[in-house]
């Protein structure tokens, strides 16, 4: 299907985004690749499109104190090849080859992954089991809010009015490990884990598997493998899908905790 | 609501600059506004991969990027790839090992072996099926696909 008859408007600095945001049924658009096809099936309707993918100051991929700060912009191919990723944030390096297919990677961005908050989407999982934080913009200056907080809801985040989502902070940590069932490479996730280790413990979190992403709180302390598959279910109440049950999705997603636990775990 | 846009951009090497409006994407523009027609529109959602053309080097879903995005970008097409002869040996590759039967999906999934090839990489017959596997085709089942793409980067079948 083509897309209904939208203004468009490509921004040439931030200052110049938050104007054109506050338009009537404005829209951003970075990458597309979730945005275009809402429009072409017709299921969003916006009045303006505002391009931000001009906006070269959130494309770059930096090492800050609190950890590494990749752009909104950058995109899952950037995130993919780049070395510091590979480094201080392997778990997205890991996660971005599960991300749909090469053409679409090339144009897709951290930042639209996020904003979206798609529940089956790789990014947000990982931002939690990372403890990141968004950073977000606005006229005045930046928010920062913890992953932990930032997804609501089914599509629902803590972006506000007015406020672009400028990239995200990643803390380094020691071990991490990404994995993913799908139907056929590319395919949304039945259900995935992200999860990373170091000093202070394990933090497991799935996707696939609610409305946003699943901080898994109790597996993620258990002391052994079994003791984590026992306490699952408590942190995990799985809807079914149009091929999977609850019970199903639930017992896969504790087949991904048995592949990720002796990752997670300290070497003997 | 809608007013196009004077955007300029170049295909095939040749600058083109026209008044588009928001909601056409860059492959109903060089189809319908350029006569490219080798460039071609299956699912219109990112899926089937039939669109494939590059951007600045890049492939990328034609269906999934408005043309008035493509302002000041260098566009590729499977008309272009093939007059430059960059094609040639997976085209030839694809011919003998007989990789298509209506074509309909061959040049999408040319653009999408070619990116693989000039890559420089030695993949396995997995990673050939992993980089095309956003390339839908409905006749061959692929087998015949990964040969031709085996032969055109280890020269073996």
């Amino acid at each position: 299907m083509k897309a209904p008859a939208f203004a468009y408007a490509k921004a040439r600095s931030l200052a110049e985004a938050f104007e054109l945001i506050e338009r009537p049924g404005a829209r951003i658009l970075a990458g597309g690749q979730s945005l275009i096809p809402s429009l072409n099936m017709r299921l969003a309707a916006p009045e303006l499109l505002v391009d931000i993918t001009g906006l070269k100051d959130l494309r770059s991929i930096d090492l800050r104190p609190g950890g590494l700060r990749i752009g909104a912009l950058a995109t899952h191919a950037e995130i993919e090849k780049s070395d510091q990723v590979a480094k201080y944030a392997p778990l997205l390096a890991q996660a971005a080859p599960h991300i749909a297919h090469p053409a679409i990677r090339n144009r897709g961005t951290l930042g639209g992954s996020l904003a979206l908050a798609d529940p089956a989407a790789e990014y947000p999982a990982c931002a939690v089991a990372l403890n990141a934080t968004i950073v977000l913009a606005h006229r005045r200056g930046e928010r920062r809010v913890p992953a932990s907080k930032f997804f609501k809801a089914l599509f629902e985040t803590d972006i506000r009015p007015g406020e672009i989502v400028a990239g995200a902070e990643f803390p380094k940590v020691e071990r991490s490990v990404f994995l993913e069932l799908t139907r056929r490479h590319g395919d949304y996730a039945i259900v995935g884990l992200a999860g990373v280790a170091d000093a202070s413990g394990r933090r497991i979190a799935y996707f696939g598997v609610g409305a946003t992403p699943v901080f898994a709180e109790n597996a993620s302390r258990a002391v052994s493998l079994n003791t984590a598959l026992e306490v699952l279910g408590r942190d995990l109440q799985p809807a079914a899908d149009l091929y999977h049950s609850s019970a199903t999705k639930l017992h896969l997603a504790k087949v991904l905790l048995s592949r990720a636990w002796n990752t997670l775990s300290k070497p003997h | 609501m809608e007013h196009a846009v004077e955007t300029t951009l170049t295909v095939n090497g040749v600058q083109v600059t026209r008044r588009i409006a928001p909601r056409v994407h860059l492959v109903d523009f060089l189809r319908d506004e350029l006569g490219l027609t080798g460039s071609h529109i299956g699912c219109e959602h990112g899926v089937c991969g039939a669109c494939t053309v590059r951007v600045n080097g890049e492939i990328v879903r034609g269906c999934l990027m408005l043309a008035v995005q493509a302002d000041g970008c260098k566009v590729e097409t499977i008309e272009g790839l093939s007059d430059s002869k960059e094609l040639e040996r997976l085209q030839r590759a694809f011919h003998e090992h007989n990789a298509l039967q209506c074509g309909f999906c061959t040049p999408g999934m040319l653009l999408a072996a070619q990116d693989l090839v000039r890559s420089g990489a030695k993949p396995t017959r997995d990673e050939i099926r992993a980089h095309i596997s956003g390339n839908y085709c409905r006749c061959t089942g692929y087998q015949a696909i990964v040969d031709a793409i085996e032969e055109t980067i280890n020269g073996k079948g």
